[in-house]
């Protein structure tokens, strides 16, 4: 029996056959549906999403295996949530070595997109620091996956989309810490070029850093932000910290969107303006800090019934600034872009996944409600700057860019796609594929 | 530092529950008929801070086994403070129709078995004069419906049973709590269409918890299965017979 399956921007609306794994050891289900492994469902389009098949949903997986609050090494079954992992962690004195925005994505999830994190510049994606996993195929065999070890299958898994076969446990490095405060700092900057010379001035000694702009914003004011980079703190911090927020939740679906032109423009307003000085420095809890979003659980019903996209997009360094400059012109005078626009520079080192989307240079994120074709239309002009540049869109965010745009932004794919499950697919791969 | 013994400890319901007691430090000893899961969850549990974890092999309708299964508990714990039965199958009620030895197994697991474990390790809880028998029945114990009556039917022999041994070890100092989930979202209900009356495995088992801290004798949860509860029992025969539950 088919039942309705969403990924995060609740856009594309797809179905599929719901089957939970919950014991690591069982091979997987008999039947000739195809399969997709499906963690928490925190990807925005439809690199998630199996239409008409099988998702094979994980989080009954979660069980840890083995940690050692010495060495910080942490294994545990893949659709164990990054938040029971700092809920176990932190008060150990350790960290996420890296982390997406927000916490409440599974282990096999953050491999199979090889995420990134306000510390890419330092720490590279979250496969840098998966040290083993195990990686169970349809024809029942298990292989174990590390940098050494088979390791073709380790790089097509990382970054892999769920298409080279189930991970069932992963092993990962953890990065000490030694509290949960956060000394953040956050720079208004008035135009495009302070961010790139802001990132370049605080790479060295921040280990976070990440920009937030107001696509609103035209005239004068196109590219006006706010820069914020941080580092743990080192110990019990002097200041007062701000202490965890508390969750919200939207409960229903809003019959239209709440988020037009109107409540964005007032939101970046307020946003920008929020921040009296030109620099504020604070003390806070790490959950603020790098999950604001999920103190208001199920924001993405906000967007109403139709839905949003997100897009996100890396150009490289040549080209970064007058791309970037580009992107945000055309955004600003559409004027269907987000209160979500994000801003961050990448760092040198290589990811280690085959199709893993982070590469040097710079990063933009941001939400469109869906519109139908204006929104379809105005994406694709963003993908014109960002192929013309060299640059790529990230698979995890999308649920829209063209065949050949994908394999101009992932010239590896070929490469790539021995190594899928033969029973393997998603309505992402079909798509990008055809 | 609690001791726990859990019987049916591969349940979802059992195992939510075993988190909460692992990340306080607690002692564990899980007995289940599934080997591999058994060591999958203690190696959980240990990580999520438990004292010590131990596990022992039981199939529950082994009522012959059953003694020797709580010596190596109280031999693994040293004594036991909190024991929870929580194994369970949930029928199909057209094949307990159409066969005798079908609605009998159903009956011995759900019902016959418990009953049975519960007898066997009430003394050891009466010889210390304290502590607390959990034990899973379920809404559906409260009246026979034509969907489940089997498994119903079992669950109520549990809960009556409980009742009585509540009120006999009360002056003991031995809790006796019976547990009445509704709907949950376990392996057990994976066929069934979730809607807005299904509760989540760590819902119950923080009710759980809680109705073992208060030392409550009787928990619904979640609690808003007391009144649909009290409706369901207070329809009267000559209606409810006419009603396709
Ligand atoms: C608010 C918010 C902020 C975000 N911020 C960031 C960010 O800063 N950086 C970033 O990189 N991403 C970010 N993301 C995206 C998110 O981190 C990724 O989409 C992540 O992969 C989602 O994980 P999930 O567990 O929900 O997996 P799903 O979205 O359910 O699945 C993602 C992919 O993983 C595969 N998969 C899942 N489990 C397994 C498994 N066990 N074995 C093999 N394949 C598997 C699926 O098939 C699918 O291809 C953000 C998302 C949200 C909602
Ligand atoms: N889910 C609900 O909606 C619901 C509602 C009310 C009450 N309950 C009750 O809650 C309890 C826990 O169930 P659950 O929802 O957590 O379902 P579950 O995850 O399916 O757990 C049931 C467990 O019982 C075990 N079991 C079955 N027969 C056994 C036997 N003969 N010996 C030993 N173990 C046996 C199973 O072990 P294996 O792994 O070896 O199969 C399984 O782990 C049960 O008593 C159930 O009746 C559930």
């Amino acid at each position: 029996m088919d039942s309705p399956a969403d990924s995060w921007g609740r856009y594309p609306r797809t179905t599929a056959r719901v089957v939970r794994v919950t014991d690591r050891h069982q091979p997987l289900p008999p039947g000739d549906a195809s399969y997709l492994p499906y963690g928490n469902g925190r990807s925005y389009g439809d690199s998630c999403l199996n239409d008409g098949g099988v998702l094979l949903h994980t989080r009954g997986l979660d069980r840890f295996i083995a940690f050692d609050p010495a060495t910080g090494e942490l294994t545990c079954e893949a659709g164990t949530l990054l938040a029971d992992i700092l809920d176990l962690a932190v008060p150990q004195g350790w960290f996420l070595p890296v982390t997406p925005g927000t916490r409440f994505v599974t282990v096999g999830g953050a491999i199979a997109n090889d995420v990134h994190g306000k510390n890419h510049h330092r720490s590279g994606t979250f496969g840098h620091h998966v040290r083993a996993f195990e990686l169970l195929r349809s024809d029942g065999s298990r292989m174990r996956c590390t940098a050494d070890e088979n390791a073709d299958w380790f790089a097509a898994t990382i970054g892999g989309l769920g298409l080279t076969g189930l991970v069932t446990h992963a092993t990962l490095q953890l990065r000490r810490i030694a509290g949960p405060w956060m000394v953040t700092e956050s720079h208004r900057f008035g135009e495009l070029s302070e961010f790139f010379a802001l990132s370049a001035g605080s790479e060295a000694d921040y280990e976070y850093t990440v920009a937030w702009i107001d696509c609103a914003a035209t005239g004068a004011s196109l590219g006006r932000g706010l820069f914020s980079r941080a580092n743990h703190a080192p110990s019990r911090p002097s200041a007062r910290p701000t202490p965890a927020t508390r969750r919200l939740s939207v409960p229903l679906t809003p019959p239209v969107s709440m988020i037009g032109p109107l409540t964005l423009r007032a939101f970046n307003q307020f946003y920008y303006h929020r921040q009296h000085g030109k620099v504020a420095h604070a003390v806070t809890h790490y959950e603020p800090f790098f999950y604001p979003l999920d103190a208001i659980g199920g924001w993405n019903r906000l967007y109403g019934p139709r839905g949003f996209l997100q897009y996100q997009c890396v150009v490289p360094p040549g080209a970064a600034m007058d791309a970037m400059a580009t992107l945000v012109r055309i955004i600003a005078a559409a004027g269907g872009g987000s209160f979500l626009a994000v801003l961050k520079q990448f760092g040198e080192q290589l990811s280690p996944g085959m199709l893993s989307f982070p590469r040097p240079g710079t990063t933009l994120a941001l939400d469109f409600p869906f519109r139908g074709p204006t929104t379809l239309d105005l994406l694709n002009r963003l993908d014109d700057v960002v192929a013309e540049a060299g640059g790529a869109v990230y698979p995890a965010k999308d649920a829209r860019m063209s065949g050949t745009r994908f394999r101009q932004y992932f010239p590896q794919w070929e490469a790539f796609s021995r190594y899928i499950d033969p029973r393997f697919s998603s309505s992402f791969w079909r798509r990008v594929e055809s | 530092m609690q001791k726990i013994l859990i019987a049916g400890a591969t349940s979802a319901i059992a195992e939510a529950t075993a988190r909460l007691y692992a990340a306080s430090g607690s002692r564990l000893h899980l007995l289940g008929r599934n080997v591999a899961r058994l060591k999958d969850i203690a190696d959980d549990l240990r990580v999520r801070g438990a004292a010590d974890v131990t596990t022992g092999v039981l199939d529950m309708n082994d009522v012959d086994a059953h003694a020797s299964a709580i010596e190596q508990a109280i031999t693994a714990l040293g004594e036991i403070d909190i024991v929870l039965v929580a194994h369970g199958t949930l029928p199909d009620q057209p094949a307990c129709e159409a066969s005798v030895q079908v609605t009998l197994r159903e009956f011995a697991t759900n019902g016959t078995s418990t009953i049975a474990f519960v007898t066997a390790v009430v003394p050891h809880l009466l010889s210390r004069r304290a502590g607390t028998i959990a034990v899973i029945s379920s809404v559906a114990g409260d009246r026979g419906r034509q969907s489940n009556y089997v498994y119903g039917a079992a669950k109520a022999a549990v809960t009556t049973f409980l009742s009585g041994l509540r009120q006999r070890l009360g002056r003991d100092g031995v809790n006796v709590l019976t547990i009445k989930p509704g709907f949950v979202d376990t392996p057990m209900t994976a066929a069934f269409k979730k809607g807005a009356l299904w509760a989540t495995p760590d819902a119950i088992a923080a009710g759980i918890e809680r109705a073992i801290d208060r030392r409550a004798g009787e928990a619904y949860l979640p609690r808003f299965w007391w009144a649909i509860m009290f409706v369901i029992r207070h329809i009267p025969e000559f209606i409810f017979r006419r009603l396709k539950l």
